[in-house]
This record gives C-alpha cells, sequence and structure tokens, in this order.
C-alpha cells in the first residue's frame, strides 16, 4: 500500500475516536434517566442471578407500600410473561420485555417498552432485569438505582466471583434470610467479600416470604426518593 | 455473552465513521477493555471474527489492549492490593476506581482512496 509517493494508491487515515463502545446505549439512557427525573419517578434496576428472589422481593414490596406509593414494573426476561402476570397479580401494573436470546435489558429496550406503559403516574419504576449475575450489569438503563438480589442460597463468594455486578450497586438486598438456619451460610463472609468489590458496601437483609427486613428496604427506598 | 451485542456497537459506530471518509476498507481497530468492563476480550474477539465477514472490516486486525483495575485512595493516592477491603487502610475513605472499566473504541485505521 503506497502512503507517501503520491502515485494515488489508497491512503490510509487514522481516525482516533476514542469514545465508549456502548455510547449509543449511554446516550438513551441519558435520555430515559431525563424523562424519570422529570416526573419524579425513582427508577431501580433491579438484578440478580436467575432465581435470586427478584420478583418475590417485588411482590413482597408492593405489599408493603400498598396504598401509600405507586410502584410500576417492567420485567425482563428471555421468555414468557410469567414475571409480569405474577406483578400484576400482586397489584403491580407490570409489562414484560421478552429480550429472545439476549442475556441483559439495554437502554433501547426499556425505552421502547415504556411507550406502551403508565410510566408517568408513578412512585416507583422497578425494573426487574434478565436474571444474570454478568451481562445487565454492563449496560445503563437510565436508573437511578442498582440494587442486585443475592439469595443466601448461592453462598458467601458470589461477590468475589461477579465482582462486575457488585462493584455499581448501590445497595445489595440479601434475599431467602428465612433459610438461613439450614444452611452452612456465614452472612459475615459475604459482608466481607462485598467489601472487597464494592467501595461502599451496603447490605440489607430480606426475606419476601416472612417480610423480614422489608421495612428497612422500603425506609431506604423512601430515603433515596427524598434526595435523588 | 452480551460481548456479540457490544461487537454490533462498535461495528455500527465504525460504519458510519468510515461512510463518512468515504473509506473502501478498514484495516486496524484499537480498543481498549479493562478488567472490570464485565466483559471476556477472547468472546469480543470471536465475535468479532463472526460480525466482521462481508463488511468493511473484513480483513481488518483487531487490537485489543487490556487494562488492569486500580483503586485508589481519592485522598492520598494509595493504591490498594488485588483483593483487599476497598477501603484506604489509612485515610478510612472508600477507595474510587481509577482504571479498569474501559470499554473504548481508541483508533480506527481506514483506506481512503
Amino acid at each position: 500500500m503506497c502512503e507517501t509517493c503520491g502515485c494515488g494508491d489508497a491512503r490510509i487515515v487514522p481516525v482516533d475516536v476514542h469514545d465508549r463502545i456502548l455510547a449509543g446505549n449511554d446516550k438513551t439512557a441519558a435520555h430515559n434517566r431525563s424523562h424519570f427525573a422529570e416526573r419524579g419517578v425513582l427508577s431501580v434496576n433491579l438484578m440478580g442471578s436467575p432465581g435470586s428472589g427478584k420478583t418475590a422481593v417485588l411482590e413482597a414490596t408492593a405489599r408493603a407500600l400498598a396504598g401509600n406509593r405507586r410502584v410500576g414494573a417492567v420485567a425482563g426476561d428471555l421468555e414468557t410473561e410469567h414475571d409480569a402476570c405474577r406483578l400484576r397479580a400482586a397489584g403491580v401494573p407490570a409489562v414484560a420485555i421478552n429480550t429472545g436470546s439476549a442475556c441483559h435489558l439495554d437502554a433501547e429496550m426499556l425505552h421502547r417498552a415504556l411507550h406502551h406503559f403508565p410510566w408517568q403516574q408513578l412512585d416507583y419504576l422497578f425494573v426487574e432485569n434478565v436474571g444474570n449475575l454478568v451481562c445487565p450489569a454492563v449496560y445503563d438503563l437510565g436508573q437511578a438505582l442498582s440494587v442486585v438480589a443475592l439469595s443466601v442460597t448461592e453462598g458467601e463468594d458470589k461477590p468475589l466471583k461477579y465482582p462486575v455486578m457488585f462493584r455499581k450497586a448501590d445497595l445489595v438486598l440479601l434475599t431467602k434470610i428465612d433459610l438461613l438456619p439450614h444452611l452452612d451460610v456465614r452472612v459475615e463472609a459475604i459482608e466481607d467479600a462485598l467489601a472487597r468489590v464494592m467501595p461502599e458496601p451496603r447490605m440489607i437483609r430480606v426475606s419476601a416470604r416472612t417480610g423480614e427486613g422489608l421495612g428497612d428496604w422500603v425506609e431506604w427506598l423512601e430515603r433515596a426518593a427524598r434526595c435523588p | 455473552m452480551h460481548e456479540y451485542s457490544l461487537v454490533q456497537a462498535l461495528m455500527h459506530r465504525v460504519a458510519r465513521e468510515a461512510e463518512s471518509r468515504g473509506a473502501v476498507a478498514v484495516h486496524r481497530l484499537s480498543v481498549r477493555i479493562g478488567s472490570l468492563a464485565g466483559v471476556d476480550p477472547e468472546l469480543f474477539a470471536s465475535a468479532y471474527s463472526l460480525w466482521r465477514e462481508g463488511t468493511l472490516c473484513a480483513d481488518a486486525e483487531l487490537v485489543i489492549e487490556p487494562v488492569e483495575a486500580r483503586w485508589t485512595c481519592p485522598r492520598c493516592g494509595q493504591g490498594m492490593q488485588p483483593g483487599a477491603v476497598l477501603r484506604c487502610p489509612e485515610c478510612g475513605v472508600p477507595a474510587q476506581l481509577s482504571a479498569g472499566d474501559e470499554i473504548i473504541l481508541d483508533r480506527i485505521e481506514m483506506e481512503v482512496p
């Protein structure tokens, strides 16, 4: 390839970009975020492994907030409307996003789903992400808060194994704590693991089944809503 | 495997830059991926090898520069040891991630007639 002699051969042109590969997603996320802020809707991206209890926590949260706050949800799954149906049965207006084979939600998927959903009237919008402890952490949706549901049955070292997810979390909900007496899991070991991946570790222990800890979780949400 | 959709975003960006300059081919792409970005460089490279077929990048080399995570104290600048608690042992303040979450397209080298 001739670059210097002026013989008319093609030139190699270097173009410095230095931009995030996900700049397009970031832009849509910023758009979502400004919509939520304008309407005073507190948006929460709820992430966690499949079976970590995300939907159960949201059902319990809806019960705890019933009559006081308007709660809605967007539920992401590869297939089925099961989670959205469960949430609607719990009195939460909910819409499903079926991602097909995609392992995460992105800002554009959320934006499209909200076009068909009366989110503007809500106090809290929960986005239940696809059950996955890796990919959802990479995509900003425009949420105000990132919360990770981690169930006690997942063991003590998940934060160390999946640091990307926990690093960005504003809060970890340790779920299914009613099962602790039946397990060889030490909560202190989970807390220690979190301190090594989260610069400001915050964890609330909850049980959707017994209602334990839900008061603390709701109080945390209410405080965040007051000081966005 | 979100690496596939990351490469899709990369290819859209590269196509836009190439078209705006009338490029006929891309020779090299340089990207930076941090160890705490949640991206597996090998999966990223294999997704790229699938995506580039039939595009301007068909013969373009992909150069991935890995970036190690670095947590430092925002007050005294001390670095945290890998695996340590993310709080400065001297100042007691939470550490900050100063490198390692990059998913950056740095440079495109393209052939312009």
